[in-house]
């Protein structure tokens, strides 16, 4: 029986070249993007946990708290407790440097704790410096030590300096060894703790300490002791958990471009679908005839599921090839978070992921396979005494409408939009965007059917042909429509989300930059601050109306989330924040603050709840007076009065300030005197306008993967239409010989074949247009603010997306026209000779 | 009157071969003429030509005074449009027309209203006796019923010549009889011309002339019953 599969069904692959080569494609690029984001992620993800554990050492617990750090007396409180072994206190740092866009990560060590917790973290003094300092030279203050990675990025070598910011004032330090644990491809410095302290403005506060404790100790009943009698706002957490904290904010995003890469996919198995589907009709006679002959339905089946099977296979083998080679590009052009960020400063690096690899080749052949499931059954219900009669093939196309079934996934995406996340991921909502789909192609006959009875009547023999054809066998519809109905819906849904996304993201710069001029002394998240004084001479600037003081921070508000942000600055309440409702001022004597979008998901809080922030190392109570929007920081933020941070904390820097000026002054002047307080290259001074153009380049770059691979899906859809006119084109060269005979013109059978292909791309674009706005409609909101817990306002690009579908239908036109071309090239003689 | 004269045809690569050569033949109106030869002699090939779907390497095809031999695919396909018709051995009914829209397809390519066209076909399908059957598709029909569709779609557009090649082929003898009679009764009291090709003597006996195609050229066949 192999043999009969190996001669007659795998071999005929190699006789219809064309649709095979294109379903391989198509497959082939469906399990490469796939792979390709799995390898990039997966190897970001293992890059960045090794870097957290490199920081973390052997410690078994980690103590941490807000970025601004906590008070350092904690340290000698946890290293004389029993359960301790060791303890080591780290100063954590994003340090500027002045002149360059990057920041460093200085880490201030305990000297003689570091070897214990963190061997990874010993600074090796350099040869040279060994001469003058000795072994000392890692206590002295005026020095650090910089990775192979750092020193070759900055461009810097033991014995070099290097200049920092401290504050706004530029320090000099020199260069005294290595960090040769770090390894490769990380950039990060270390320095004497004190040391760092006194330099930075930290004296008394430390960002962390790690903890190895007694051999013997419970990890987790030590946790619950340590955890007890820390102060607020202070959590103790296993490195585990930490990284499994931190990798979880990608995972959303992560999880997003799988999808779009699993949608490529099965867009991918639509086209096996097409082209197996009308590689049955084509050969229904012959499986008669083989039917007939005695071959059982069971072996026909299997035969053609493992002719799927085999494209699948070999798609899947080109598409791990291909994989590969695109996640090394994209490592080149967009790094190992593919633009978004989530892994800056992560330089992973390309290696062949096996698993994965096995996975996706798996993946191939389901598509293969899943694609070749019914026209396999359709062959095996094959009745041979009929199917050997001519023109029987014409009852595959008719397509039964399926209204029910049509209906039940529609109401199930519904249902499915209600239900809410699963560990975080919106997997209910990606099984809606599914439903929808597949209720989509199940209504394209209906559709067809409905428009060629609705359609004026046209005189032309072409249009009466066309519409005829399409009215008799809405089958021929799904089968070149169906990729074009799913990669149109999911390039419509993108645009639509991503339209509106940005529309939202536009808004809400505008609403959080009401100032004339930004000055921001901590860039990037870096740990730069402007001291009162500093504020007190912007503010006194002639030409300055007002000043807007912001101070940022992040902190703990448990141990199961990740650090929040702290926004505190003049709010005039609430109103300077883009507020998702009304702000309902809390009762008298209480502060308010306003939570983000995110932080009120994740804490499950709502306007009039109560929220204790860690202040100044103190609970601090506030009531959530609002929401608000923020598209900027995933894990949560919340904003309060800069009085009421002031009051709580007794801190008064700022890390940025915004400026209002007067009616006619310069912002060049302003930012001129500026500069002359504080220093050339100690700040940045922006315009809204600048830093909304360079959020919106941001933007854009972090969607440029999700382009390109909407971009594939579109072409796979497209495929999907030339492939499937190629087979139809073929399939009907007696019908097309037919009317050559009755007086038709090679050229008017050429534009046949782009009518029905223009008219079927017209059908399938149309419902993509419409299954793709309740697509988007479903991103927007349940995939998103179930992924990123953001809403954004419905934003529909009208002009875009009729130029699109346009385009599409044109496009479908050509390649329908093309394909066809091989059809009308044969003689119309030979074409309605092959029966006689 | 549809006449050929000193026709030649070649076939290889280059055309060297001759298939047939000087070959001449005049069909008046309202009569019908059959094609016998062996197989491989070019009786397909001779029908091809004469309706311009196959060049030829010399001489002269005329339609009612109209030459086809020189004229380019657009003129040929028009030529066709209006004053051919076909009958097929394998019928070639396309399947997602229906019966009354497989027989009106002339005339849908004559771009005529679509009332017309409908009354046409439908007076066509009376005449072959399957008006009853209008709405069907092709597929619930039986071989004979087809190629009464088949004469149905050749004669609907009133055409000068109509072209059979092995009409009768798909068919089992008695049926054969039947279908034949009609298609040479509709080309006759159409005022048509109609050119057979059948390997069927039987066939062949119920045209008004019988020819043997050869080598040398279309001779005449001697008729003994």
């Amino acid at each position: 029986m192999s043999r009969v599969l190996g001669r007659i069904f795998v071999a005929s692959l190699a006789r219809r070249r064309l649709a095979t080569a294109l379903s391989l494609v198509a497959i082939a690029l469906g399990v490469a993007l796939g792979l390709a984001v799995q390898i990039i992620h997966g190897a970001a993800l293992d890059e960045f946990g090794r870097g957290m554990r490199l920081l973390s050492g052997e410690a078994d617990l980690q103590v941490s708290g807000a970025r601004e750090g906590f008070d350092d007396a904690l340290y000698g409180r946890l290293a004389m407790r029993d359960e301790v072994a060791d303890a080591s206190p780290i100063v954590e740092l994003e340090v500027r440097l002045p002149g360059h866009e990057r920041s460093l990560r200085i880490l201030g060590v305990d000297a003689l704790r570091v070897a214990h917790v963190h061997p990874a973290l010993m600074p090796r003094v350099a040869e040279a410096s060994r001469d003058d300092d000795g072994a000392l030279a890692a206590l002295q203050p005026d020095t650090l030590f910089l990775s192979a990675a750092a020193q070759a990025e900055l461009g810097v070598a033991p014995g070099d300096r290097l200049d920092v910011l401290a504050g706004t004032r530029v320090a000099s330090l020199r260069v005294a060894g290595s960090v040769p644990g770090a390894g490769q491809g990380r950039a990060l410095a270390v320095m004497d703790i004190a040391a760092a302290q006194q330099l930075f403005g930290r004296s008394g506060r430390i960002t962390r300490i790690d903890l190895r404790l007694k051999a013997g100790v419970d990890v987790a009943a030590a946790r619950s002791a340590l955890a007890a009698g820390l102060p607020a706002g202070v959590e103790v957490l296993t490195p585990r958990a930490a990284e499994q904290l931190a990798a979880g904010l990608s995972r959303a995003y992560r999880v997003n471009l799988t999808m779009l890469a699993a949608i490529a996919l099965v867009t991918g198995g639509f086209l096996v679908f097409s082209t197996q589907f009308l590689a049955v009709a084509r050969r229904r006679q012959e499986f008669a005839f083989l039917r007939a002959l005695g071959l059982d339905r069971g072996t026909l089946m299997r035969g053609l599921l493992v002719e799927g099977a085999v494209v699948g296979f070999a798609g899947g083998v080109l598409g791990v090839a291909l994989g590969h080679g695109f996640a090394a590009i994209a490592f080149d052009v967009a790094g190992g978070d593919l633009g978004a960020g989530y892994f800056r400063g992560v330089t992973p690096a390309l290696r062949v992921d096996l698993p994965a690899s096995g996975t996706y080749l798996l993946l191939g052949v389901l598509a293969g396979v899943a694609g070749a499931w019914l026209p396999a059954r359709e062959a095996r219900r094959m009745l041979p005494a009929r199917a050997l009669k001519s023109g029987d093939e014409a009852r595959m196309f008719q397509f039964r409408p399926q209204p029910r079934r049509a209906a039940a996934c529609l109401g199930g995406a519904v249902a499915l939009c209600l239900l809410p996340p699963l560990g975080g991921v919106p997997v209910f909502g990606y099984l809606a965007v599914a439903l929808i789909l597949v209720g989509a192609v199940l209504i394209l006959p209906m559709l067809v059917r409905g428009a060629t009875r609705i359609a004026p009547r046209h005189r032309q023999a072409l249009w009466r042909l066309a519409g005829a054809r399409l009215a008799a066998a809405p089958g021929q519809a799904v089968v070149a429509g169906a990729g074009v109905v799913a990669s149109v819906a999911l390039a419509v849904a993108m645009a639509i989300m991503v339209a509106s996304f940005r529309d939202s993201v536009d808004r809400w710069l505008t609403a959080v930059l009401p100032a004339d001029l930004y000055v921001s002394a901590s860039p990037q998240g870096t740990s730069g601050v402007l001291d009162p004084g500093a504020l007190q001479r912007i503010a006194a600037l002639p030409g300055v109306t007002r000043t807007m003081p912001v101070r940022f921070d992040t902190l703990r508000l448990d141990d199961r989330h990740l650090p929040v942000s702290l926004i505190a600055r003049p709010l005039d309440g609430g109103r300077l924040l883009p507020l998702v409702g009304q702000s309902v001022p809390p009762p008298a004597g209480e502060r308010p603050a306003w939570v983000s979008e995110a932080l009120a998901d994740l804490f499950a809080l709502g306007v009039g709840g109560r929220l204790v922030l860690p202040l100044g190392g103190q609970p601090v109570a506030f009531r959530v007076a609002g929401v608000w929007r923020d598209y900027a920081r995933q894990q949560g933020a919340v904003a309060i009065e800069l009085a009421d941070y002031r009051a709580a904390t007794g801190d008064l820097a700022a890390n940025d300030v915004g400026v209002f000026l007067a009616h006619g002054a310069s912002f060049e002047e302003i930012a001129a005197a500026v500069r002359g307080i504080l220093g050339e290259n100690t700040v940045r001074i922006a315009s809204p306008g600048e830093i909304r153009a360079q959020s919106l380049a941001i933007f854009d770059r972090t969607f440029l993967v999700t382009y390109l691979m909407e971009a594939v899906a579109v072409l796979i859809g497209l495929f999907g239409v030339s492939t499937s006119f190629a087979v139809l084109a073929i399939a009907r060269r007696k019908e097309f010989g037919v009317l050559r005979h009755l007086g038709m013109t090679r050229p008017e059978v050429g534009r046949l074949i782009t009518l029905e292909g223009v008219l079927t791309a017209a059908a399938g674009t149309t419902l993509g247009l419409v299954a793709g706005t309740a697509v988007a409609f479903v991103l927007i909101e349940v995939v998103n603010r179930q992924s990123f817990h953001w809403s954004m306002d419905l934003q529909v690009p009208f002009g875009g997306l009729l130029a699109f579908a346009g385009a599409v239908i044109v496009l479908a036109g050509l390649a329908a026209r093309v394909s066809g071309f091989q059809a009308m090239r044969g003689s119309a003689v030979l074409a309605v000779r092959e029966d006689w | 009157m549809f006449e050929i004269d000193d026709l030649k045809k070649g076939f290889g690569s280059a055309g060297t071969s001759v298939l047939f050569a000087g070959l001449s033949l005049r069909v008046q109106r309202g009569e019908c003429v059959a094609i016998m030869g062996e197989s491989g002699v070019g009786k397909s090939t001779l029908l091809n030509c004469m309706a311009g779907l196959e060049s030829v390497d010399g001489g002269s095809i005329r339609l009612d005074g109209t030459e086809l031999v020189g004229l380019g695919d657009e003129a040929l396909a028009g030529l066709r449009r209006h004053r051919f018709g076909f009958v097929f051995q394998a019928f070639h009914i396309l399947p997602h027309l229906d019966v009354a829209q497989n027989v009106a397809l002339p005339l849908w390519l004559l771009d005529a209203d679509d009332a017309r066209a409908d009354r046409c076909a439908r007076a066509m399908l009376e005449r072959v006796g399957l008006l009853d059957r209008a709405g069907d598709w092709p597929r619930e029909l039986s071989g004979g019923e087809l190629q009464r569709v088949a004469i149905a779609r050749a004669l609907v557009h009133r055409p000068s010549l109509v072209l059979a090649d092995e009409p009768t082929g798909n068919l089992d003898p008695g049926r054969a009889a039947g279908v034949l009679d009609l298609l040479l009764e509709c080309i006759r009291d159409a005022g048509a011309m109609g050119i057979l090709v059948t390997h069927s003597r039987t066939a062949a006996l119920r045209a008004d002339r019988i020819l043997r195609l050869s080598p040398g050229g279309l001779l005449p066949e001697a008729v003994s019953t």
